[in-house]
């Protein structure tokens, strides 16, 4: 679970976070202000099966497409992305388009996004 | 004057109420209630009828009074909107300062009364827009601002003399402000005339909004910088807005909020009492802000107890003389947080509702939230519907024209003596911790907003809470909105401007500035003066606030959960 860029609202990050845990699924928690760069180095020194991206302050478009980059450059583009936050639908299409395997926007409920994990993740 | 109400009238009532409940039994066992408990959006139960019986030790004169004298609750103006409405202040930030100084004249020509200024990321965390951690963020939640070019700009053709500017700005406040007053000081206004509000409250950055650039001690000196600068210089100023909105935005409760901001409150008297400031000359410039949340009855408790509350502390903890001194004035904004991408019209009735709390509750101005909030920055027509709101509400409905209508209520009487109880519960164990400062080291408050916000989550799921459109009332096909949209070449065109303006002005002036900022940093000099005469060479903000973060080190995120 990782929150890219300057945006500060971690609500749904940590609730995420908890959820997962709770869930039986192991968490990492970037924590705020990481760059793309830090993300993709924490997912592939973590090993981990899923990324997910939260942005609340409209920098989303610019910081995902980073991200889907680096895990390309880095042979790491197994690792599955999904994203949430302050996503117009616009823009749900274009970071669909860029790789991003799902966008869960404002007002997704805990359970379906547990749900989709567990049917459409496989560990790596 | 003695308790309202007398004691065998009160038993009356209550043995009469045991017999209402009976009847009230009998009827539920026929047709159960609606739902198996009625909670307020905090998670607070409420009762199904509220009488004398609940407030039986009722006292006017030491609960209540009258407005604008001790303790306040009625209201902390003798006329409040009798006088005059309260300022209609929109929240208002997005791209270049051209384009906000745009917004801002809109918003004037459609009636608000007070300007308030929402900046971008990098600016809320110290960074010029070249910097490579501002990439893809410049203008997108706000206003980018990197020197006092922008400043100007975003001001042109505002009368500051004659209306206050809110700016909301945490870490590198001190250094915004700087160029506000740099700005009117190029226009010919005195300091003495200007009006506004900074806000200027880190310690709730560390609680729950999260912009971060010095560690907690080092940002209460520069936050005491402010208030004692203020104090001398630019009297009319509210130097600090002592901030519950974004805490409850993080998912706190309504107790949890006022009580966290109410203790943030206590440490900043704290830190200026020891700076050696007198509290009467600074108290009367700390300013508050709340939020207004969908619980309608449970907000109007709330404020009503803050002012209570911080009158009883301004006036037996701290000693303070000066009745201004034992004012709570707030803003309010509406949550942001209760409103729903599903269905976004629907926001424009929360936002009604919520902004008639806050009025009923006499809060000193208000933002209200545009519909589309949800989505991305609001558009001029949806921020033009938020503002008509509250005129609709000054204007038309007669609201405002009793001061605390609400008043007398049982209801809203009992539950303003509950939130004040439950706050105080909480203020006392952050004394017993030894202050905010040493709770935040513990992470107190940040779990208390955590632990909150996952219990609300997972009552969203089991449908114990419900929203509108997200987890009942749900459509598939949604109407269009129109959003707004970033230029995409505003980024380049913003570093392109702040490279011109370093390369016009004095360098050599700009250097001396930041080195006498550096070194009033590291010693006991305000910095306030540095950063202005700084701020008027053209010092860009991450070059004042690179300074800042040399001397005073860098606080990250702790990254729990």
């Amino acid at each position: 679970m990782a929150k890219p860029g300057l945006d500060g609202h971690d609500r749904g990050a940590r609730i995420i976070a908890r959820a997962f845990r709770d869930a039986g699924f192991e968490v990492v928690y970037t924590g705020l202000h990481q760059s793309p760069e830090q993300i993709v180095s924490a997912a592939i020194q973590e090993d981990v099966d899923l990324i997910g991206l939260s942005s609340l302050a409209a920098a989303h478009l610019y910081l995902f497409q980073k991200v889907m980059d680096l895990l390309k450059a880095q042979g790491a583009d197994d690792i599955m992305v999904i994203g949430g936050g302050i996503i117009p639908e616009k823009d749900i299409v274009r970071l669909k388009a860029l790789g991003v395997q799902e966008i869960f926007p404002s007002g997704s409920s805990l359970d379906t996004i547990i749900d989709w994990v567990n049917k459409q993740v496989k560990p790596r | 004057m003695g308790t309202l109400f007398k004691e065998d009238e009160v038993a009356g009532i209550g043995s009469a109420s045991k017999a209402w409940q009976k009847r009230l039994q009998e009827r539920l066992s026929a047709t159960p209630p609606r739902r198996e408990s009625f909670p307020t959006v905090s998670g607070r139960q409420i009762n199904e009828l509220y009488t004398p019986c609940d407030v039986k030790d009722f006292d006017y004169g030491t609960q209540l009074g009258f407005p604008g004298q001790y303790p306040y609750t009625r209201g902390v103006q003798t006329s409040m909107y009798r006088g005059r409405l309260w300022t209609m202040r929109m929240f208002a930030g997005l791209g270049s300062a051209e384009e906000t100084n745009e917004r801002f004249h809109y918003l004037v020509n459609h009636g608000q009364t007070g300007l308030s200024t929402a900046f971008d990321m990098p600016t809320l965390m110290g960074y010029d827009t070249e910097d490579p951690r501002s990439r893809g963020e410049c203008g997108r939640c706000g206003v980018a601002i990197d020197t006092l070019k922008d400043m100007e700009i975003l001001f042109d053709g505002l009368p500051v003399d004659r209306l206050t500017t809110s700016m909301t700005i945490n870490p590198p406040a001190p250094v915004l402000w700087a160029m506000y007053l740099a700005m009117a000081e190029k226009r010919g206004i005195p300091r003495k005339k200007l009006g506004g509000t900074i806000q200027n409250d880190m310690l709730k950055e560390f609680i729950a909004q999260k912009t971060f650039m010095c560690p907690p001690e080092p940002s209460l000196r520069l936050i005491v910088d402010t208030i004692e600068f203020g104090t001398h210089e630019v009297p009319r100023w509210n130097v600090i807005s002592i901030s519950g909105y974004h805490i409850r935005e993080a998912g706190s409760t309504a107790v949890q909020e006022l009580a966290f901001t109410l203790a943030d409150g206590i440490a900043y008297v704290e830190a200026a009492l020891q700076r050696g400031l007198d509290v009467d000359a600074f108290a009367p410039r700390l300013s508050f802000f709340f939020n207004a949340h969908i619980d309608f009855f449970e907000e109007i408790a709330k404020y009503r107890a803050a002012r209570r509350m911080w009158a009883d502390i301004m006036k037996n903890r701290f000693k303070a003389k000066s009745g201004r001194s034992l004012w709570l004035r707030f803003h309010t904004q509406t949550a942001g947080c209760s409103l729903t991408a599903p269905q976004p019209f629907n926001n424009v009735v929360r936002t009604a509702v919520e902004a008639l709390a806050a009025v009923l509750g006499g809060t000193q101005s208000l933002h209200t939230n545009s519909f589309d909030e949800v989505l991305a920055i609001p558009t001029e027509e949806a921020a033009a519907i938020a503002l008509r709101t509250q005129q609709i509400l000054g204007e038309e409905t007669g609201v405002a024209n009793t001061i605390d209508p609400l008043g007398g209520s049982y209801f809203v009487e009992s539950l303003t003596n509950e939130t004040e109880e439950a706050a105080y519960e909480y203020i006392n164990k952050i004394d017993d911790m030894g202050g905010m400062l040493k709770a935040i080291e513990r992470n107190y408050p940040q779990m208390e907003i955590a632990d909150a916000a996952y219990r609300f989550q997972r009552e969203l799921v089991a449908k114990e809470k419900i929203m509108v459109g997200v987890n009942k009332y749900i459509v598939k096909e949604e109407l269009p909105v129109d959003i707004y949209h970033v230029d995409e070449t505003l980024e380049e065109r913003q570093i392109a401007r702040t490279n011109a303006v370093k390369n016009g002005r004095d360098q050599k002036k700009v250097k001396q500035c930041l080195e006498r900022l550096g070194e009033a940093c590291a010693g006991k000099d305000n910095v306030m003066p540095h950063l202005i005469e700084a701020a008027s060479a053209y010092a860009t903000l991450q070059e004042m606030c690179d300074v800042l973060r040399s001397v005073f080190g860098v606080y990250r995120d702790p990254g729990t959960f």
